[in-house]
């Protein structure tokens, strides 16, 4: 039996002893989870800055501080969460119990990605673990370092058969995802969600996809280039352009490009200096196969900004390209480094036209004053989500769902959303076997009297109160008495 | 198949024109559902009577009842399901709109199922529309009398650019899922399930699979015997047995089991006479392969036919039927049943019977049948399935605000009321800013520092601060 077979079957094996349900048992693994970002963030920074040159200031800030808070979330909010949510009740169903339960799924499998390779893990095991869930954790093997601090650390700190850690390559993957799970989490690209998808299919296993595309930024002709460029560079060359969400590309008036290309300059030097290179703060591309991807999007386009780049130390300088068009090479793909395109749009109309001819999105950007104009660019769009006059911001509101839309995923998360994307929510009646004289009007055999009956106490629905509540009951006690005599 | 493109290309159009989008538009075409309901009711149940010997009363209340119910229901909501929901921030965002926006998805596919031919076609079209989609509809080839009807009518009632109704089967669905659709909405089986979650994930197509199982029945020592036969009765042979949560089968102890049997026995002559075949409220099979096949389980069975066994080839009729000393291991326990017979298994004790439920699938349904509350939350707690009922059958999927669904193999997703809504639906999420407070965003920006990173920690993580502060 192959090792991530076993590893699946530990964690099943582990799930079956109902150990993983009970929400003290939650709470305490998500406090461990808590300790163990506490305890090891040096180690986790490290192994994060020889993965992608992401500094010690950068770690906390964009991987960790997101994970303390959701943890803090589902640590305050869990009883809450699992608790059974009161639903509506019908007539009929006046004197019984009507609810929905939260119930954990099984076995999750969670498929990190590599560009913020310790939050995209360790975010969505938080919601399988406060779900009850067991989970299955495949880091990424892009970035190794990570990836091996992963699988020794977790172990250490929550149940290692309910958690195990599996490591490996595109085999190991394959592998995992012949084994039968209750829900796959996948973060990454388009081409590998479908197989993903495609493999879930066969167990007919409930997905999350969380892939990416093109998301674009347009930026209006009056508005104070000086702030919106600097939120955009912001955005768009933290760690290096490898985000997800990062703005891929802008749309704007001819005649505002040289400006932003000059505010997008200004932004960087503050940022990162003179010599950027030296500078603590800018990232790197994560190996010598994405450098290559990035830099051939280059060839033949006008560079404004930037444009240097050192394979050997994965160096992409931030660049700005220029007199880009919906054809050119560089508009093909997410770019997922630090390339920011600047296309010519001459209306509000030919930059809708131009998103809405291409995938939807995982996120979308508008940088205007005009709020009608930015509420008309969301209204005749769509994407994952949304930021106006900023970048990102939608990804750290927890009570936000985040996820995508078409080709950019599927499902959606943090906060709540992780726990009932992870949770089966399943619906309960529970009867008394008494009240069976209203029942009576169901029975065959049939007629049109019982069937108008039928039709008024089965299918109107009540809101009430609990004085209403009872009230209506002793109505319908009465009622049924009659119904009763007549259908006796 | 290019004839399918061009129907999806065309809906795609009218998607992009945005017609779809007002509220105005979705509740006249929520309002020409009903009306088609309304004005049709003759013929439906007619059709339906051809398809499946649907009883008049089945027909009123499981399909057009329920149809018009949920367009009601849509009608009366929408507005509120429309609006954005406006969500909790931190102080750092006080100044910022943050908010869920509700947005169509584009062009869905619907595939219906034949047992329930109506419903099971219009409950997730009203939810499609109430979300502002378009959509393609394709009913099941074997209740062709009802599809036949729904492809007549469908175009007369709604607007025909948004809304298109294709024919066909295995042949012409493989076709249809070759295009790529913004959602499929599958009610089905499980092996035609895998081939729709396979061809979705060509396109990164979400899918709402509704499919079924073996539902278990648990009748447990403390219940009223005679209202759990009647009631049990009622959801096994409604519709001939042909639904998708009807109790596949009951487990009970050798003790029950024997109280139970002359209560069913009394109940069935109760409900459809001493001969149900001559009684109008008793349906028949769907066609001749699936009535050869419960017929092969039933005579296949290695249980003993304690009621019923009849069958008639002609009228694909077959009696309600009771089977005993069933084994784990027939060949009636090896399949969904989707018939008329109901196999009682004997378990020694509520352990048993939680362990032999938890060996097999996760059902569509489960169901309890116990005076005891405390058996309830143990079995509730010990189990999985889509949804549960305890003291009843089929009923919890006629309220309208519990969301009906599968669990494993059971299914993906869910629907009705709200939660049709919300599946025909993408949850955009919004944050709105100003351009103000730029100064507040430089604590984010590089060159990064340790004292930059204390003070954002400190104003990005005060959820309780602000309790206090307003």
């Amino acid at each position: 039996m192959s090792m991530e077979k076993q590893a699946v079957e530990r964690a099943r094996t582990a799930f079956l002893t109902r150990r993983s349900r009970p929400l003290e048992f939650r709470a305490q693994q998500l406090k461990a989870l808590q300790r163990m970002i506490t305890e090891k963030e040096r180690d986790i920074a490290a192994a994060l800055k020889l993965d992608l040159n992401k500094n010690e200031f950068q770690t906390p800030l964009y991987e960790l501080v997101g994970l303390e808070s959701e943890i803090q979330l589902a640590l305050e909010k869990l009883p809450e969460w699992a608790a059974p949510r009161t639903a509506e009740k019908t007539l009929l169903t006046i004197s019984d119990e009507v609810y929905v339960q939260p119930e954990p799924l099984g076995v999750v499998l969670i498929i990190g990605a590599w560009n913020y390779p310790f939050a995209l893990v360790i975010q969505p095991l938080i919601g399988a673990i406060a779900a009850g869930n067991a989970a299955v954790i495949k880091p990424s093997e892009v970035s190794e370092h990570t990836a091996r601090l992963l699988g020794e650390l977790l172990p250490q700190y929550i149940d290692k058969d309910l958690y195990p850690v599996v490591n490996g390559g595109v085999p190991e993957t394959q592998e995992l995802l012949r084994q039968r799970f209750d829900h796959v989490f996948y973060t990454g690209n388009c081409a590998v969600g479908k197989l993903v998808m495609e493999a879930a299919a066969r167990h007919l296993t409930p997905v999350t996809l969380e892939l990416g595309g093109k998301s674009p930024c347009y930026i209006d002709k009056d508005c104070d280039l000086s702030i919106v460029c600097r939120r955009i560079t912001w955005g768009k060359y933290m760690n290096c352009g490898q985000t997800c969400i990062a703005p891929d590309y802008v749309l704007c008036d001819q005649s505002i490009q040289g400006r932003v290309v000059e505010e997008i300059k200004k932004a960087l030097k503050e940022f990162y200096g003179d010599d950027l290179k030296t500078s603590p703060d800018y990232g790197r591309m994560i190996n010598q196969r994405h450098f290559k991807r990035v830099t051939a999007l280059l060839e033949g386009e006008t560079v404004a900004l930037g444009g240097e780049s050192d394979e050997a130390d994965c160096f992409i300088a931030p660049t700005v390209l220029t007199g880009v068009t919906g054809s050119s090479k560089v508009m093909q793909e997410e770019i997922f480094g630090p390339v920011l395109p600047l296309v010519s749009v001459g209306s509000v109309d030919e930059a809708i036209r131009f998103i809405n001819q291409r995938e939807k999105p995982l996120a979308l950007y508008v940088f205007s004053y005009d709020s009608k104009l930015i509420k008309r660019m969301i209204a005749e769009t769509s994407s994952g989500g949304v930021t106006a006059n900023d970048v990102l911001l939608h990804y750290s509101i927890s009570a936000l769902p985040f996820g995508g839309v078409g080709n950019s995923g599927m499902g959606s998360y943090h906060g709540k959303h992780s726990f009932d994307r992870l949770s089966h929510l399943r619906s309960c009646l529970i009867k008394s076997l008494n009240m069976e004289a209203v029942n009576k009007v169901r029975y065959p055999p049939h007629s049109a009297k019982k069937l108008s009956w039928a039709r008024f106490f089965i299918l109107k629905r009540v809101r009430l109160g609990t004085l209403g509540r009872l009230a209506l009951l002793a109505a319908f006690v009465a009622l049924a008495a009659l119904v009763a005599q007549r259908f006796l | 198949m290019s004839d399918y493109g061009a129907i999806v290309q065309k809906l795609r159009d009218s998607f992009g024109t945005r017609k779809t989008r007002p509220a105005e538009f979705r509740i006249s075409q929520l309002n020409s559902i009903v009306k088609l309901l309304r004005e049709n009711e003759g013929a439906i149940v007619e059709a339906l009577e051809r398809d499946l010997r649907k009883p008049k009363f089945e027909t009123m209340i499981s399909e057009i009842s329920m149809a018009i119910n949920e367009a009601n229901y849509a009608i009366n909501h929408l507005a509120s399901w429309m609006k954005p929901e406006h969500v909790e921030k931190s102080l750092v965002m006080k100044f910022d709109e943050c908010f869920i926006r509700k947005e169509p998805l584009g062009v869905v596919l619907i595939i219906g199922a034949w047992n329930y031919p109506v419903q099971l076609v219009l409950v997730p079209l009203i939810g499609a529309i109430a979300a502002g989609n378009c959509a393609v509809v394709k009913p099941s080839e074997l209740s062709d009398s009802t599809s036949s009807l729904l492809t007549e009518l469908l175009p007369k009632y709604l607007d025909q650019s948004c809304f298109s109704v294709v024919c066909g089967g295995a042949k012409e669905t493989t076709e249809l899922l070759e295009q790529r659709f913004d959602h499929i909405f599958y009610t089905g089986g499980v092996s035609v399930a895998r081939s729709v979650m396979r061809a979705a994930s060509c396109h990164l197509t979400p899918v709402t699979l509704e499919l079924g199982g073996k539902s278990p029945a648990l009748v447990e020592g403390s219940c009223d015997v005679t209202a759990t036969a009647r009631r049990l009765v009622w959801a096994r042979f409604f519709n001939a047995g042909q639904s998708c949560v009807a109790p596949d089968y009951v487990l009970c102890s050798p003790e029950t089991r024997r109280l139970l049997l002359p209560a069913l026995r009394d109940c069935i002559t109760q409900l459809y006479g001493t001969e149900p075949r001559e009684s109008r409220d008793f349906g028949r099979i769907i066609n001749q392969r699936h009535f050869e096949r419960i017929r092969d389980l039933l005579s296949n069975s290695q249980g003993r036919v304690e009621i019923g066994g009849e069958t008639e080839e002609g009228e694909r009729y077959i009696a309600p039927t009771v089977l005993v000393d069933v084994s784990e291991s027939d060949p009636v326990m090896q399949e969904e049943i989707f018939g008329p017979v109901l196999p009682i298994l004997t378990v020694e004790s509520l352990e048993e019977a939680i362990n032999f439920i938890n060996r097999r699938e996760k059902p569509l349904a489960l169901y309890l049948y116990t005076g005891d509350s405390k058996v309830v939350t143990k079995v509730m707690e010990c189990t999985s399935s889509g949804g549960f009922c305890s003291n009843d059958g089929l009923v919890h999927m006629t309220v309208i605000t519990l969301p009906f669904g599968g669990v494993g193999s059971s299914g993906v997703g869910r629907y009705h009321g709200r939660f049709s809504f919300d599946t025909f639906s993408h949850q955009r999420s919004c944050v709105l800013r100003g351009f103000g407070l730029e100064w507040a965003n430089q604590l984010r920006y590089p060159p990064y520092s340790e004292q930059k990173l204390e003070r954002l920690l400190q104003a990005t993580q005060e959820r309780k601060w602000s309790c206090t502060l307003l």
